[in-house]
């Protein structure tokens, strides 16, 4: 893979660069991509809350409902699974950590067992996202079944478009750290190419801040 | 793996050498400044476009019950013209000078990510034909530039004229974003060693603090029309009132964005004449760093002034008095800007070219337009003037009189750098004084058929009602304004070939960009230069402007990892080459995933239409192909 190898050869020199502030310029425009995205999920999540309680036709997220024609449903949300699913992500987001460290320091003293894995990290990382999209996907179909889709009320419209925003930015972080992994397994990640990792570190434990907030505000508040 | 496939071809692909003509060169292009000629010829075709548009809506509305153009294409006509005006027109304008401006006035070689802009631009100028093409088969949009849902849902809005509209102003708001982040990371980190963000020419500050506006405003209004996406094209329920959906959540989502996005037009034209002015007062400019933070606090308290959109959908009287209250408050960084714009040309020995009459007019329309919004902030006075032409007067007097005159001024300016030639003086006095008399014929009777009740967005209207002259006098503005367009088109192409050669620095500027050759070469600065003070070049040529001011030497360790050398002026031409300088390779890839997206979205359109297979292949192969291009660009070295 020359051009893989020309791209971490190119890093290396990009750090021979001058920079302002010395920071790489790839980590400011991650953090002003992160404001960017607060105001998104803001948007999204303040629609959410806005509209919370407002749907005129069940199923609801914490109360039962019983439609006109004598139809009964029970609440919607399903915490205890959901809470496994949010575990396995907080999970990755401490496999990144170890990932970013392995590729850190690489080579030095104390990271040479699993501490040093870095492949086998970013792949705990992306397969404890994966695990969390799959949860999702189950938690999609299970509700479509209950009878809730996008399109019955505005708690589905709502609760679909945050959670599916969400879901779509964890699968472009699994995929992020899948090309990551790639390119570990062909050429070897090495301390120079921390910053990649780091840099898409941010990007990961964003997602992961925001199910957080998510979480509470959707699941576990009534 | 599609991933696989798409990194061994580029490990296939040597790196293009950079061609310098020819329409391949200028597709493949990721240098800033002729990206920055890109934007700015795009940009003056949609003005060219959006003109037009303006002239048909006069023509229809010269007299009385006219029907040059039906209701229904009068209805696509003003929301083509709002929304062409200002995300086609002013912010491509600006980003023109963001690109050219930026990396010069800091003494940088680049922007930070030269492939990205690209990819800006593509987008932009993909994202404008998507939205511009329609009206030619009468398909346009037609739910006004402010696009308000339900009306714009599909109940009411049914047909194809706002897909268009939805997607293409997602499509605009990528590219906005994308130079965003770009030039937040060029302003932070590629200033020239000792250029402190408290020296940077007024214009890289309000470029700034427009970059953060656009950061924080463009996310909302994305996720508002992702929801009217979603209401139209998959049955949702956001805008829908029968499920218990709000009519104002579409208001209040666009105007968070909306009120932002007015200061993201016209804070660089603020910052363009205040490059102008002290040029040509010979003056620094007064009150420096309150102009700085006076564009912070319009940027900051922007985002709390939406609602004074929508006094009229009976908010309440506490929410009514709040956005009064600091709908009031931005009025006063605002007028602290004029107030130190007149003092900068107090006591200065003044020159009079065409780009300072386009500066001082701005302070002089623009003043009028901040009078009549303070008019308006108060919501008992709105509710008499809300939704007529008082209001299209208003927001003509700041968005022509303010943003499209600081563009101006900054067009005269900034010619001989960009071109190395002068602009025709004469032609450009004519353009700006009937550019002055036709705007003020075409908005000033606004003011009176708004404040008799002529409504807005109506295609005729009856005689008897004391419009009828207030009318015939703006259409006559109007086509006054087409005449000195037509000055300036041909003005601008005939003086890039025989305006009377420039120099470096034809007007004795005082910052960086004046310190190289017109144009500049492909690296800009041989040598970055070493900066001392506000005014570097007038230190050189005129210390006795600057001896008051602060000099402090950057520190050594940073001047030696920049190779920096003092200020001074470059004359020699030589190639990048022959320098040592790395530049970026041309590269077609932005281009590709700018196609890409425009492919994908093109993919809704055919859905609406109901060729579900072809929908499926266009959105999946766009995305395809995007992404497969995205790899391919990540993946290959950059310079
Ligand atoms: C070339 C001179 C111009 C003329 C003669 C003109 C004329 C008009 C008129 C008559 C309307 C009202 C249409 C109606 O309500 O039925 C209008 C609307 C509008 N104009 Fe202009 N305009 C000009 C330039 C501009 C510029 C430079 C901008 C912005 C930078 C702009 C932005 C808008 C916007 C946002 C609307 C509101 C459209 C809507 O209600 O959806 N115009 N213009």
């Amino acid at each position: 893979m020359a051009t893989v190898a020309a791209a971490g050869a190119h890093e290396a020199h990009e750090h021979a660069h001058y920079t302002t502030t010395g920071l790489n310029h790839r980590k400011i425009a991650m953090w002003t991509f992160i404001g960017s995205e607060c105001m998104l999920f803001g948007s999204l999540i303040s629609t959410y809350l806005v509209y919370k309680g407002r749907s005129v036709v069940g199923p609801f997220p914490h109360e039962a409902w019983t439609s006109p024609t004598g139809q009964a449903f029970k609440p919607i949300l399903n915490i205890p699974v959901t809470s496994a699913s949010t575990f396995v992500l907080l999970m990755s987001s401490l496999f990144m950590v170890l990932a970013l460290a392995a590729v850190e320091n690489k080579g030095k003293p104390g990271y040479e067992g699993l501490l040093g894995a870095s492949k086998f990290w970013l792949a705990a990382t992306a397969a404890a996202g994966a695990t969390f999209l799959g949860f999702q996907a189950f938690e999609f179909t299970s509700f479509v079944h209950e009878g809730l889709t996008i399109r019955t009320n505005l708690f589905g419209t709502s609760f679909y478009t945050l959670t599916g925003f969400h879901g779509t930015h964890v699968a472009v972080g699994v995929l992020w750290l899948m090309t990551m992994l790639f390119i570990d397994l062909k050429r070897g990640l090495e301390p120079r190419d921390a910053i990649n990792v780091d840099i898409m570190a941010l990007y990961w434990h964003f997602v992961d801040v925001v199910w957080i907030a998510i979480f509470t505000l959707v699941y576990l508040i009534k | 793996m599609a991933t696989s496939s798409a990194i061994s071809t580029t490990a296939s692909a040597a790196p293009q050498p950079s061609v310098q003509s020819g329409l391949w060169s200028w597709l493949t292009t990721v240098d800033h400044k002729r990206i920055g000629l890109l934007y700015l010829y795009t940009a003056l075709f949609y003005l060219l476009v959006g003109g037009l548009e303006a002239l048909l809506i006069r023509t229809q509305l010269a007299r009385p019950n006219l029907s040059v153009v039906s209701a229904e294409m009068y209805n696509q006509l003003f929301t083509m013209h709002g929304t062409t005006m200002v995300f086609l027109v002013v912010m491509p304008l600006s980003a023109a000078f963001f690109n050219y401006l930026i990396p010069l006035q800091i003494g940088a070689r680049d922007v930070a990510f030269p492939r990205l802009n690209a990819f800006s631009y593509w987008v932009y100028a993909l994202g404008g034909l998507f939205i511009t093409l329609p009206i030619f088969f009468g398909l346009a949009p037609n739910g006004g530039w402010f696009g308000y849902a339900p009306l714009s849902g599909p109940t009411y809005g049914g047909g194809y004229n706002m897909d268009f509209w939805v997607l293409g102003l997602q499509i605009l708001g990528i590219s906005s974003l994308a130079a965003a982040f770009n030039f937040i990371t060029t302003i932070i980190n590629m200033r020239a060693p000792g250029m402190t963000l408290m020296r940077m020419p007024m214009f890289t500050w309000m470029s700034f603090v427009v970059q953060f506006l656009i950061v924080l405003a463009f996310p909302v209004i994305t996720a508002a029309l992702f929801f009217l996406q979603f209401d139209r094209f998959f049955g949702t329920n956001f805008y829908q009132v029968q499920a218990g959906g709000d009519p104002l959540l579409w208001q209040h989502l666009f105007w968070v964005f909306g009120h932002p996005e007015v200061y993201i037009l016209v804070l660089p034209a603020f910052g363009l004449v205040s490059e102008v002015l002290p040029t040509h007062s010979r003056k620094p400019l007064f009150g420096y760093n309150v102009m700085a933070f006076s564009g912070m606090m319009i940027g900051f308290l922007g985002f709390g002034v939406w609602a004074h959109h929508m006094f009229a959908v009976g908010m309440g009287p506490v929410a009514d008095s709040i956005f009064a209250v600091t709908t009031m408050l931005i009025g006063i960084p605002t007028g602290v800007k004029i107030f130190n714009w007149i003092a900068t040309m107090y006591g200065g020995s003044l020159r009079f070219p065409t780009s300072m009459k386009f500066a001082i007019g701005l302070i002089a329309m623009f003043t009028i337009g901040g009078i009549s919004g303070v008019m308006h902030s108060s919501p008992p006075s709105d509710l008499q003037q809300t939704d007529t032409y008082f209001i299209v007067a208003h927001f003509h007097y700041v968005l022509y009189g303010g943003a499209i005159m600081g563009i101006f001024a900054g067009i005269y300016h900034y010619f001989p750098k960009i071109t190395g030639r002068l602009m025709n003086e004469r032609l450009g006095s004519w353009h700006f004084w009937l550019n002055f008399i036709g705007l003020n014929l075409t908005f000033f009777p606004m003011h009176f058929s708004g404040m008799l009740g002529m409504p807005r967005r109506i295609y005729t209207y009856d005689a008897g009602q004391g419009w009828d002259l207030f009318n015939m006098i703006s259409t006559v503005g109007t086509y006054l304004l087409l005449v000195a367009g037509l000055i300036f088109a041909y003005n601008f192409f005939s003086s890039r070939k025989r305006g009377a050669v420039a120099g470096n620095d034809p007007w004795g500027g005082a910052t960086l960009e004046w310190s190289i050759p017109s144009p500049p070469p492909e690296y800009n600065f041989a040598q970055i230069p070493e900066v001392t003070s506000r005014y570097p070049m007038w230190d050189l040529k005129a210390p006795d402007r600057t001896a008051s001011l602060e000099h402090v030497h950057p520190s050594a360790d940073d001047i030696a990892a920049a190779h920096a050398v003092p200020v001074h002026e470059e004359t020699e031409r030589r190639s990048a080459k022959e320098l040592g300088i790395a530049i970026p390779f041309s590269t077609i890839r932005p281009f590709m995933v700018a196609l890409g997206i425009i492919i994908m979205f093109s993919g809704l359109i055919v859905l609406h239409v109901g060729e579900f297979p072809l929908a499926m292949a266009a959105m999946l192969g766009g995305s395809a192909f995007m992404v497969g291009s995205l790899y391919a660009w990540l993946t290959s070295p950059l310079e």
